[in-house]
This record gives C-alpha cells, structure tokens and sequence, in this order.
C-alpha cells in the first residue's frame, strides 16, 4: 500500500523565547493508506507539535513532508491552507460546533469554506450522508445543546468527513468524554478505519490508543516506541462487555433483599 | 399548593399590601397635605379626566423612543462591528464614546433645540444618545468574546474576515447584543421623556409625556402627575417586553441561558 504519509528527518525548533525549543528532533515514519494510529506521549513530548506540523498547522523547521505525494514542507501558508482543506479532516477534543447551527448545519460548514464548490443540495446531500455514517442521520436538525457530549463529537467527526479527506486527524477526541461514551466514539472511528480512512489521532489515554492498530510513542521530541497493536480491542466487543455488565449488577440488585 | 400558583399569588399579594399602606399613609396625612399622595382612585380619576392628553403624549413619547431606540439598535450594531475590528480602533474610539456618555443630557438638550429645533427629532437624538452606549459597549463585548477553539476553526479553514463575521462572530455575540438591547428598552421611554422634558415641544399635537409632567406640575394636577408616571412605566415594560419576546425568539432554539425541557 502507498504511504499517504511520508515524513523524513523531520524537526521543529521553536525561538520565539530566550532558549529555541527543540520540540521535535528528527522524526522518520510513514503512515499508509487504511491505517490507524495513535500518536502518545507526556506532556512536552513533541507530539502535539508533530500533529501540528502532519496537520499543515505548522512547518517544519529541518526535513521533508510528504502528503499523498505532495511536499508540503516548503509551502506558504495559503498553499497549506488550500492543502488542509482538500487533503485533511480535523475533530478536536472540545467539538467545536457552532452551538447556533443545526448538526446538518454544522457539517456542512468546511463545504462552505472548501477549494472545491458544489451547489447547496449537493452540500445538503454530502452532509447528510456523512452524519448517516456516524450514526446521527435522525439527529440533523438537532442543536447542539440537544445532543451528549458523544453526540456532538461525532457530529464533528462526519464534518471532518464531509470534505473526503485523505487522512482524519483527531487532537484528544476522547479527552472531554466519559469511559463509555469514548468507546463509542472509538467504535466510530474504527468503522471510517475498516471503510479505508487512513486516521491518526493524538491520545494520552492508554486505553484508548488500544482500539487503534499502531501506536507511536514520543518523548523529548523523538519516537521511542513504534508497534503495532496485536490483540486491539473492538469497540463492539467492549461495549457488549459493559453492556453485560450493567445486566448483571442489576439483576444482581434485584435479586438481593429489598430490605 | 403549586409553586406557579404560588408566584402568581405572590405578587398580587404584596401589591395588595402596599396599596393597602398607601391609602393608610395618605390617611394618616393631615387633610389639607393630603394632596401629596394622591390615593390610586383618585390617580384613575386622572386617567378619565386626561385620558385624551395623556394617550396622546403617551403616543407622542413612544414615537420618540422607538425612533431613537431603534436608530441606536442599528447604529450601535455597526458601530460595535467597526470597534470589533481591532483594538487600534478600540482604543482610537472608546475614549470619545466615553465623552459622548459622559456629557449630561441637560446640557446636550439645548445644544440640540438650537442645532435641530425642539420637538420630536431632538427627542429621538436625546433617546438615542441615552441608548446607545450599552448597546455599543455589550455588543462590541460580544464581538470580541468569541470561542478561541471556534476562531482558531475557522482560521484553520482560512475563511475571510467577513465570513468569520457574519458566520462566527455576529452569531455568538447576539446575546451580548440582546442584553445591550434590553437595558437600552428599559432606558428608551425615560431617555424620550426626559427628552420631552428638556427639548420637547407643543406644536400640532401637544407634546410628549415630559410635556405634560411641566404642564400638570405647574397646574398643581397631582394625580395626573401620577397617571404620567404611570403610563411612562407602562411604556418601559412594553418596550422591554418586546425586547425579551425577540431575545426569546433569537436565542431561545440554541442559547444556554434557555432551559430546555427536551434535552
């Protein structure tokens, strides 16, 4: 399979303050079509500057970036953004919805904004389609202050799909959900993984990079670990574990006393 | 007993209370000092005896008010649009719209009688001066509170300023503007008033509700000074009224500041 992701020897020095921080140094990987990484680290690590940068967010100081076969590393800031728009889909860890607009609204935001214009019924067709994958198709014309919190962020995990980007990238897509409700949202991504959308998502939760079929560790700015995760968990299993779970604590509670 | 029977006894209650203590102070006055606290029967009295002045300046006010409320609704808008831009221009305007706030009405009135004339295009401009700096100051607060996150998205999708604006930034400092508008509903009817009182005039129709008050005070009709007041008050709440019907109707589907029973 073709690397969608290519990056070479890849560093990052900040010197906006009195000592430049080298926050990424040196980093090589790719990142093939269809695959689903997790990127961790501490704090500090680098990898929220390696996100940036795989994001078009940022440019790298020293070394070369490849996204699906364009060198992105030399690009101005117009380039990127174009670059962003056509080839990347983003869902962050607070949502970010427009909390005015209905989910159908919502979604069809990036179209708005997007290189490639298309007529409003074809935008209306493209978002509905994209909030029928995450499952919310019969919550369209929700607000968001009508859906949960694992609502909402698949309503912005299908904006992020609505412009068919190449890879999805995810900034702690779990971190403001509750432990069930980041399963979901897992399973989630791990559905878009099994249909080819090659995802790569930053998390500091251990658990969580478990559902993703290879995780990167980072520290001081270098990969310390690259594996591929062998016996992952499967979001549908989980939640019938817990599902089963909640049976039997109440079944449990029924059988016991009342008083 | 229900709670929303209870808060509807419950004012109607104290209302009661303290007519009660009104007509209890106006006995307890010597006769002759009577006239000091006209009792509410006697105020109705006003309202039949002056019904047709004091619809017609009531009128008169409203036209005031709502030409210069509504003039500062618009003007406010863009104003707080233009200072939203950057601080630059923040700090290039806010000292001169302090100066505008500061400067009394009593001496703007008849600056303004000279320049424009009395009657109702000075009360319009004394309304809309009243009004004005809490919608600016709210809206512009509104327009430059915008979720960091949502405006870094944006940014991310490189949309233009106006875009930003009119898809971002506008929407979510409509609350801050309608908060804006509703001190400014509650301050238009007495910025119209005090308007009339300064600068108003007589001609063709007999002046505004401020009008009245110099023409009653100076005939020594007490209750009917009272009946002024009281219709200016009704004014108020009509105004505010509106203001909270529209703030209902733009914010009530998304705002937070709504409860919704079917979350």
């Amino acid at each position: 399979m073709a690397a969608v992701v290519t990056i070479e020897e890849l560093h990052k020095i900040y010197d906006s303050g009195d000592v430049p921080v080298h926050a990424v140094r040196g980093v090589s990987l790719d990142i093939h079509r269809g695959e689903f990484v997790a990127l961790m680290g501490a704090s500090g690590s680098g990898k929220s500057t390696l996100m940036n940068m795989l994001g078009c967010l940022d440019r790298p100081t020293r070394g070369r970036y490849l996204l699906d076969g364009t060198d992105v590393s030399q690009l101005d800031k117009n380039e990127l953004a174009d670059i962003r728009n056509q080839k990347l889909g983003f869902v962050f860890q607070g949502f970010n919805l427009l909390s005015r607009t209905t989910a159908l609204e919502n979604v069809e935001l990036p179209c708005l904004y997007g290189v490639r214009r298309m007529s409003s019924k074809k935008m209306r067709e493209r978002a509905m389609y994209c909030l029928e994958i995450v499952g919310l198709a019969n919550r369209a014309d929700h607000m968001p202050n009508q859906l949960s919190g694992g609502q909402q962020q698949r309503v912005a995990i299908a904006r992020a799909l609505v412009n068919e980007p190449q890879v999805l990238l995810a900034d702690e897509p779990t971190g403001n959900l509750d432990s069930k409700t980041s399963i979901e949202v897992m399973g989630v991504f791990q559905k878009l993984n099994e249909q080819g959308i090659t995802i790569v998502m930053v998390t500091h939760e251990l658990d969580v990079a478990r559902y993703c079929k290879r995780n990167l560790i980072l520290r001081d700015g270098v990969v310390v670990r690259d594996e591929l995760i062998k016996d992952r968990s499967i979001a549908d299993t989980e939640l019938g574990k817990l599902r089963d779970a909640e049976t039997a604590a109440k079944l449990l509670a029924a059988g016991s006393p009342a008083r | 007993m229900s709670t929303r029977l209870l808060r509807l006894l419950a004012p109607a209650l104290l209302g009661t209370l303290m007519v009660t203590a009104w007509y209890g102070v106006h006995l307890w006055l010597d006769t002759e000092m009577r006239f000091l606290l006209p009792t509410p029967v006697q105020i109705l009295g006003a309202f039949r005896d002056n019904g047709e002045s004091l619809g017609r300046a009531a009128l008169n006010t409203a036209e005031g008010a709502l030409l210069g409320f509504g003039g500062a609704a618009l003007v406010g808008f863009l104003f707080a649009v233009v200072l939203s831009l950057s601080s630059l221009v923040r700090a290039s305007l806010y000292p001169y719209l302090m100066i505008l706030q500061m400067t009394p009405i009593i001496i703007i009135a008849p600056i303004l009688v000279l320049w424009v004339g009395a009657g109702l295009k000075s009360v319009a401009i004394i309304t809309f001066l009243i009004c004005f700096f809490p919608l600016v100051v709210n809206t512009t607060q509104g327009l430059i509170s915008t979720d960091r996150n949502l405006v870094e998205l944006f940014a991310m999708w490189r949309t233009g300023r106006w875009q930003q604006l009119v898809h971002l930034r506008i929407p979510s400092a409509l609350p801050y503007f309608f908060t804006g508008l509703r001190i400014a509903a509650t301050l238009a009817p007495i910025g119209a008033l005090v308007g009339d009182y300064t600068a108003g005039n007589s001609d063709g129709n007999g002046g505004g509700l401020g009008f009245q008050a110099i023409i009653y005070s100076s005939q020594a009709k007490y209750p009917a000074l009272f009946a002024t007041a009281a219709v200016t008050c009704a004014l108020g709440f009509i105004f505010t009224g509106a203001v909270v019907a529209l703030s209902w109707l733009a914010l009530h589907r998304w705002h937070d500041s709504y409860e919704r029973a079917d979350r």
